[in-house]
């Protein structure tokens, strides 16, 4: 079967790159499954959402915490262009979940913009929010 | 010890000591260029994917009317931002930059245009200050090693103003001034406009040519608010490819500064050496000179005497 090359990347580094079998990103009309094969698509990411990869080799789904940012799907090529993303392996849980507790109680847009990324960081870590 | 072979000595340290911190200033500038090098390539697929999703978008003809992309009439106000260094010791870097940034202006005075400036980079803020002349906004304190969010929120500012109606001091144009990285031997200060975009194709772009066509897209949720999104961000992008050039550039010129001074001290030591060598050598035939001479004059007197 026809494999997907992904890319993630930020505008800092490439943050992972390689083989998969499905990528799902959430767009603002919901969350998105991309299996190889798929038409072109160019589709915005939700600020403070979680992409996962599901690794061609069998290994364990990665999921990363992604904040703005779209990304597009054309020949099998999925690219995910974040401009802050981050992969759960590489978060801090305790510091996380302690930015969670802190921005949970706020109130306003630019709160629901923070407890978003924060419940993504917490999701893309593999705890249930 | 002779006075002037003293002075010659305590020269000839102080040098010495120049020398180690230039030496030390020089290799340090030569790990960063690595570096800088190095998150300049890191950023390029960020960018070259950026660049193809405009283009995608651009060629569907969504971006016909888009402010971002239109030539504004409205106002004369043009922002120029510069991208200069925080610290000196850099050779010509930011004399150049500030140099080029004069060369825009005064050329969009000519045209009936007012430049408002916007600096990044302690070096320049300080030059405008000591000229006390105006500038709207400045930002410092990363020109060598800059942050994405750096970026983001010069984009935003230039951007928000951008976007601002004419009599609320909006601006026409924006143009940059920033320093390209050719190579290690070359960087150059060259201007570039900013908004209205013109899509530059990424630098990359021969080996993307084998897909030559870009593919028919649909866009999530509707094609305008994908490019609502996405010109920002790659605004953003082309600045942060520009502090990425300008910090490599920095470092690569204040490694090339560093090492003429070390070269020069080095050259100014040996010349110094010699110097001090000959007034050791004229002192040494002086007291002989004088020994001999006294000797001489004992046993002249001595055999008058007998």
């Amino acid at each position: 079967m026809a494999k997907l090359h992904v890319e993630l990347v930020s505008p800092e580094r490439e943050i992972w790159a390689g083989e998969a079998d499905m990528v799902v990103a959430k767009t603002i009309e919901g969350e998105m499954g991309i299996l190889p094969g798929h038409a072109p698509v160019l589709g915005l990411l939700v600020d403070g959402s979680v992409v996962r990869i599901k690794p061609a080799d069998e290994s364990e789904i990665i999921s990363a915490m992604v904040s703005g940012g779209f990304f597009s799907v054309a020949s099998n090529e999925v690219s995910v262009l974040a401009e802050y993303a981050e992969l759960g392996g590489e978060i801090d849980l305790d510091a996380a979940r302690e930015e969670y507790e802190r921005v949970s109680g706020l109130e306003g847009e630019d709160a629901a913009l923070a407890q978003r990324r924060a419940r993504a960081r917490l999701r893309a870590a593999g705890q249930e929010v | 010890m002779g006075a002037q072979l003293r002075t010659i000595r305590r020269r000839i340290a102080t040098t010495k000591s120049m020398a180690k911190i230039t030496r030390a200033q020089e290799l340090i500038a030569s790990s960063r260029i690595v570096k800088a090098q190095q998150r300049v390539r890191e950023s390029g697929p960020y960018a070259r994917q950026i660049t193809r999703a405009i283009s995608a978008l651009v060629s569907h003809n969504v971006g016909v009317g888009h402010p971002l992309l239109t030539e504004r009439t409205d106002s004369n106000r043009v922002a120029v931002l510069l991208i200069t260094s925080d610290r000196g010791f850099a050779g010509g870097y930011n004399a150049n930059v500030i140099r080029e940034a004069e060369g825009l202006m005064t050329l969009l005075r000519e045209q009936g245009k007012e430049p408002v400036p916007y600096i990044v980079g302690r070096k320049g803020v300080g030059w405008y200050r000591f000229r006390e002349r105006e500038f709207a906004a400045e930002w410092t304190g990363f020109s060598d090693k800059p942050r994405f969010q750096h970026a983001e929120a010069i984009g935003r500012t230039l951007v928000g103003e951008f976007e601002k109606p004419a009599d609320e001091g909006g601006v026409a144009e924006i143009h940059v001034v920033y320093t390209e990285f050719m190579s290690m031997l070359t960087q150059t200060a060259q201007v570039r406009r900013l908004l209205p975009l013109e899509i530059e194709e990424a630098e990359e772009a021969p080996s993307e040519q084998s897909d030559g066509v870009l593919p028919a897209y649909e866009f999530e949720p509707s094609a305008e608010t994908v490019l609502d999104a996405l010109l920002p961000n790659y605004i953003e992008s082309r600045i942060w490819h520009m502090l990425l050039q300008s910090a490599a550039s920095e470092h690569a010129q204040r490694r090339r500064a560093m090492k003429s001074a070390t070269d020069n001290a080095n050259d100014v030591i040996e010349n110094l050496t010699r110097v001090a060598n000959q007034a050791r050598q004229a002192e040494i035939t002086q007291e002989i000179s004088e020994i001999v001479g006294g000797a001489n004059a004992l046993a002249e007197s001595s055999a008058g005497s007998e």
